[in-house]
């Protein structure tokens, strides 16, 4: 079977990164600084959704969101925590783009696309790294995600929302990690307590539509990558090894019924609410 | 599956399944049907009939068919342009079987060609197509896709992979498959590049091949 596991990628003596764009060149044929240089791009994309979507109150199609990036961003720290409300307004921001139907980088997907944005660039942000820094930690968020594709489909669908957002936070806890000075087996073991700690969320969409509650679980699930990356970087490891973790999620996504699987038919969806704005965006009810 | 596929694809909202990993099935529908579509008779199955409306799948699709990447700012249009465009569409939602949650069946027509292809929008943008003409087939489009349409009999894909290697053109993946012995049959080439017009043309005038399409990448754009 193609591609590698966690357990590879945790024994790496070197940077994370670095063996995952080795390991991605040398089945694809591509050359590195190509890689680079896309990544870089992308991170670009990423940085001006955040932009675009902290200035913006333009509501998303449905109108059940479009203000909350800005309304964070635009409060009052009561908490006395910049970092908090940072990864949270740009996680919120890049989700909120997405709804609007503009141009966003998936990662891993579309629903799910605030969460490394958030926290990468929100960490780095806060502590006023460059953004040149973040290209490798970007190359091993992907890496994270190939690992687990590996034994799962990254698709809400498929998997649960875990699947989707547990994924995203787990890469985004290995590229913060990484950014750090954390080892390969500490973002591997960020990774994982980010996975571990996602197990069991359904995915259900009001309408179907990736708006609620999709925004505000981007900006908690960026936080949850952050928590992964200072447990990690503190040494602290996840007690099941992270294949394994992998394995379990994989599990207990073919263990959920299809109405919690993003088809719309459960959970959020189905309360008196969500059915009342799904008959309304689609037209066909009162 | 390349890193640029995991943070990526650079595309516009909501869903990379739906949205994304849609236009990705329609854009290689038209590669297969290999002309402009100006009909479709779309069907929906799973997930995208339940909610595909919602993730703009049915957008998706459409600007896929016109020829359009999932990172097109025309997409969100696509409904609108595919009426510019002369492209007639029906819709309709059903059981194809036990596929993926996220899958279509796209039956097309244009300039005196037709095709239908069934194909399963994976997660995060990456997709399969399952089915041609009702041969089950089995590939994503990540790499250069040969795919070849030709006559159940001995020996067909020996002659095939003869001219590829003759084109020094490596073979990634290879499937075949059949609707039944003696019938149809598909054969799938995933390849390392792009292979020659004169291998292309020396594989169409193989006695017993029926069709043959050299479809390009759609995982890379962005």
């Amino acid at each position: 079977m193609a591609g590698f596991t966690l357990r590879e990628l945790e024994a790496v003596p070197g940077r994370a990164s670095e063996w995952v764009l080795e390991h991605d060149c040398a089945e694809t044929g591509a050359d590195p600084e190509a890689i680079r240089r896309t990544m870089r791009e992308r991170l670009g994309l990423m940085r001006a959704s955040v932009t675009a979507g902290l200035a913006s109150t333009e509501k998303s199609l449905t109108g059940m969101v479009g203000w909350n990036a800005h309304g964070l961003w635009s409060a009052a720290d009561v908490l006395n925590a910049p970092l908090l409300r940072r990864v949270q307004a740009y996680a919120m921001a890049v989700n909120e783009e997405n709804a609007r139907m503009r141009r966003i980088v998936a990662a891993p997907t579309a629903g799910s696309a605030g969460t490394v944005p958030g926290a990468l660039l929100g960490v780095a942000d806060h502590l006023g790294i460059g953004d040149e820094a973040l290209v490798m930690p970007l190359v091993l968020a992907a890496g994270i995600g190939q690992a687990i594709s590996r034994q799962m489909h990254i698709s809400g669908s498929a998997g649960g929302c875990q699947a989707e957002i547990g994924s995203s936070a787990a890469m985004a806890a290995a590229a913060v990690t990484e950014l750090l000075g954390g080892s390969a087996r500490a973002c591997v073991h960020a990774a994982t307590l980010a996975l571990a700690n996602s197990i069991g969320l359904v995915c259900d969409p009001v309408g179907g539509f990736v708006e609620v509650p999709c925004v505000s679980r981007n900006a908690f699930f960026s936080v949850h990558a952050v928590c992964a990356a200072q447990l990690a970087l503190a040494r602290l490891e996840s007690f099941i090894p992270p294949d394994e973790v992998v394995g379990a999620m994989a599990s207990v996504g073919r263990m959920l019924p299809p109405e919690l699987r993003e088809t719309g038919e459960g959970g959020l969806a189905t309360t008196p609410t969500g059915l009342a704005v799904t008959a309304r965006v689609r037209g066909d009810g009162s | 599956m390349s890193v640029l596929d995991m943070i990526g694809p650079v595309m516009i909202g909501p869903s990379s399944s739906h949205t994304a990993g849609a236009c990705r099935i329609g854009l290689l529908a038209r590669a297969i049907l290999d002309a402009t579509p100006e009909k479709a008779a779309i069907t929906l199955h799973g997930s995208f009939a339940k909610t595909g409306r919602g993730h703009g799948t049915d957008r998706a699709l459409v600007a896929g068919l016109l020829g359009m990447k999932p990172d097109d700012g025309r997409l969100p249009d696509a409904l609108a342009e595919a009426e510019r465009a002369g492209l007639a569409l029906s819709w309709s939602e059903g059981n194809l079987g036990n596929l993926h949650p996220n899958s279509v069946r796209l039956a097309l027509d244009g300039e005196g060609r037709h095709t239908t292809v069934v194909g399963s929008s994976i997660g995060g943008g990456v997709v399969e197509i399952v089915e041609i003409d009702g041969v089950g087939v089995r590939f994503g489009g990540a790499r250069h896709t040969l795919l070849v349409g030709h006559e159940d009999f001995y020996g067909a894909i020996a002659t095939v992979t003869r001219v590829v290697a003759d084109d020094r053109v490596n073979i990634a993946a290879l499937s075949s498959n059949r609707d039944r012995r003696g019938g149809e049959a598909v054969m799938c080439l995933e390849l390392d590049a792009r292979l020659s017009g004169e291998a292309l043309a020396w594989i169409a005038r193989i006695h017993g091949m029926n069709w043959v399409r050299m479809l390009p990448p759609v995982m890379d754009e962005g």
